[in-house]
């Protein structure tokens, strides 16, 4: 299967950094009143996105979730659209009509993060079939979570794409907990990759927080997707080191406890410990990729504050193509 | 002209837009090798094959999800929801997804599709499936909901409603589909938030949807008898809504009655109510009567069903009411 060379290590490495970075700095942002509505952070579960998406070009496509902003940077998207957008200014990918949950981009890929829980899988399996239907080789991935598992979307999306054979592959981000319910008590089976089963597609459990894992089980789900021979179901068991919201202190249901353990497996220092054994990296390439995102990010935070708010003449626009 | 059945105009304006469009594909429960529960897509397998007539599961969350995945990818599905009464295993779709991506991902995403559907009572289908839940969809912006009263009006909307960039909820009748009307053979739309005006007249404007256009245009034959001359107006789309023709009509004859199959509380014909209200209140000569289903669950027994339908008599009866100022 695809061995992960150096140049890919660097870029799974780099995006991690990426999607961590964007969190903090978002997080700052929001604790200190600057951006509206609420946010669900990802922080801890990088190397999913990472790994999986070092796979995919601009011509594939991702369904997201409410906690979806890493999908949205390994997928390619830019800082400075992000953060508008969780600025709600009108230089936003949304044009600060959708928020941290509904970003979106179609010229890459993106079919959206989504409000609700498992929203995204029957649209993954369109997006999929109207793939199949004009005969390209693009795939489409579905990220969620062990809570959206228990979905009726779920059972429907997947049971028509392994029905019809579809490009896609269904990601579903363990982080053993349902909002604030731990999985123990929100399902009985233990591994939701068993789930494949029951549509007759594979299944198969990562460690979620082990990037080059990630990357070569996503490697194999995507080339057989890519082959026309149809969906798999990857469960990637990782954590998010934060609430299930910015604010949730997770201490009411076992998540600070368990967070402890977790963290001691952070995928980014591990990752970075890995590269740095094989000598693909050294302090000072990494000071300087850590600044050169540090700036990216300064300069579209910038940005995005000084971007115009949409104002009511364009509450109205967009909610048809014509009327 | 020749005529022929609504079931068979859908089928004819299927089958010319998927010939005109290798984009259009239609999916759905049963309308493959079975053609349809209502036999609307007879025909259709076996002309274009099961890439594109796409027998579905028994998944309706999952099929407006595919469908609208595919409109993403710049298809334009026709899906089919085999009663409106199902729509309720698929609202987070319609509602939460295919209504707002546009409006969400700031007007990039393509959402060409239509949800074809079929409600409306008088074949003792019961609570489940006879409803009629079209104010459902109204109320929804980023939806067009499509109601046709005709097999003319059925070819005409439907292939304008596939053509459509916006997700159309294209809601026919079951009562209807056997229904014969003249159908030209030429190829021809109707926009959509066109009203038609279906008989001329002074006295009172009846503005009907679906079945209870025919019933007002019976009641208005047997109220001519009777020197009272109805206006019937079809808006046959409830949104975009052509609120000109229906107010230029009330501005005209003074007096409104409004008449839908779904329940009263809450109905379409409120909104219809209200609006005239507020922009035709001058000219208003009697109170707006609505003439609808009765509040209640529809019933199984036959007897039940049609008490709780409007039919032409209560049209009748209605207009009557607001003639006589009773």
């Amino acid at each position: 299967m695809a061995a992960l060379t150096k140049k890919t290590a660097l870029r799974i490495y780099e995006t991690m950094i990426r999607i961590r970075r964007f969190e903090v700095r978002a997080i700052e942002l929001f604790q200190a009143g600057e951006l509206p509505g609420f946010l669900h952070a990802c922080i801890g579960q990088e190397a999913v996105a990472a790994g999986v998406c070092a796979h995919l070009g601009d011509a594939d496509q991702i369904t997201s979730t409410h906690r979806g902003h890493g999908h949205m940077v390994a997928k390619g998207l830019k800082y400075e659209g992000m953060f508008a957008e969780l600025y709600a200014r009108s230089t936003g990918y949304c044009k600060g009509k959708g928020g941290s949950m509904h970003i979106a981009d179609q010229d890459l890929g993106v079919l959206g993060a989504n409000g609700i829980v498992g929203g995204g899988i029957p649209i993954a399996a369109g997006a999929a079939l109207g793939i199949q239907l004009q005969g390209r080789k693009d795939v489409v991935v579905s990220f969620f979570g062990d809570g959206a598992s228990n979905e009726g979307a779920f059972h429907e999306g997947i049971n028509i794409a392994a029905l019809w054979r579809l490009p896609v592959v269904f990601v579903c981000e363990n982080n053993g907990f349902a909002e604030s319910t731990p999985r123990s008590n929100h399902q009985t089976v233990r591994d939701i990759a068993d789930r494949a089963k029951a549509y007759g597609i594979p299944g198969v459990a990562v460690d979620g927080m082990d990037p080059a894992a990630v990357f070569e089980v996503a490697g194999e789900a995507i080339t057989r997707a890519r082959k026309g021979q149809g969906p798999s179901l990857i469960e990637a068991r990782t954590m998010r080191f934060l609430g299930h919201y910015v604010g949730d202190p997770g201490t009411a249901y076992g998540h600070d406890r368990e967070v402890v353990k977790w963290k001691k497996r952070d995928p980014i220092p591990a990752f970075g410990k890995f590269l740095e054994k094989r000598k693909w990296i050294g302090p000072k390439k990494e000071d300087e990729l850590r600044d050169r995102i540090e700036r990216e990010l300064d300069k579209a935070i910038d940005f995005a504050r000084k971007s115009p708010e949409p104002g009511p003449q364009d509450a109205m626009t967009d909610i048809y193509a014509s009327i | 002209m020749r005529e022929i059945l609504y079931r068979d105009a859908i089928i004819e304006a299927l089958d010319e837009e998927m010939r005109r469009d290798e984009s259009v594909f239609l999916l759905g429960e049963d309308i493959a090798e079975f053609g349809g529960s209502y036999k609307t897509t007879v025909g259709l397998f076996e002309k274009y094959g099961k890439e594109r007539v796409r027998n579905t599961p028994i998944s309706e969350q999952g099929i407006v999800g595919a469908t609208l995945g595919a409109a993403l990818m710049g298809m334009r599905p026709v899906a089919e929801l085999m009663y409106i009464d199902f729509t309720g295993v698929a609202m987070d779709q319609i509602v939460n997804q295919v209504a707002k991506v546009r409006y969400m991902f700031g007007g990039k995403a393509k959402t060409a599709l239509v949800l074809r559907t079929q409600g409306g009572a008088g074949r003792s289908s019961a609570a489940q499936h006879a409803q009629s839940l079209e104010a459902w969809f109204v109320h929804v912006p980023g939806l067009k909901v499509v109601m046709p009263s005709t097999a003319h009006d059925a070819k005409g909307l439907l292939k304008s409603a596939v053509r459509d960039d916006d997700p159309v909820m294209f809601i026919e009748h079951k009562l209807l589909y056997l229904e014969k009307g003249p159908v030209p053979e030429e190829d021809y739309t109707i926009p959509l938030g066109v009203a038609e005006v279906k008989r001329e007249g002074r006295d009172i404007t009846i503005v009907a949807t679906s079945s209870m256009v025919g019933k007002s245009l019976a009641a208005a034959d047997e109220l001519e008898a009777e020197g009272i001359s109805c206006e019937v107006v079809d808006p046959r789309t409830l949104f975009p809504l052509d609120r000109e023709t229906i107010l230029n009509s009330v501005k005209k004859t003074g007096r409104c009655l409004i008449t839908h199959e779904a329940v009263q509380r809450c109905g379409w014909g409120a909104e219809i109510a209200a609006t005239l209200a507020r922009e035709a209140f001058d000219y208003l000569d009697a109170p707006i009567e609505r003439v609808c289903g009765m509040e209640t669950p529809v019933p199984f027994a036959p007897k039940l069903e049609s008490h709780v339908i409007p039919d032409k008599d209560d049209v009748i009866a209605g207009v009557r009411a607001v003639i006589s100022g009773l």
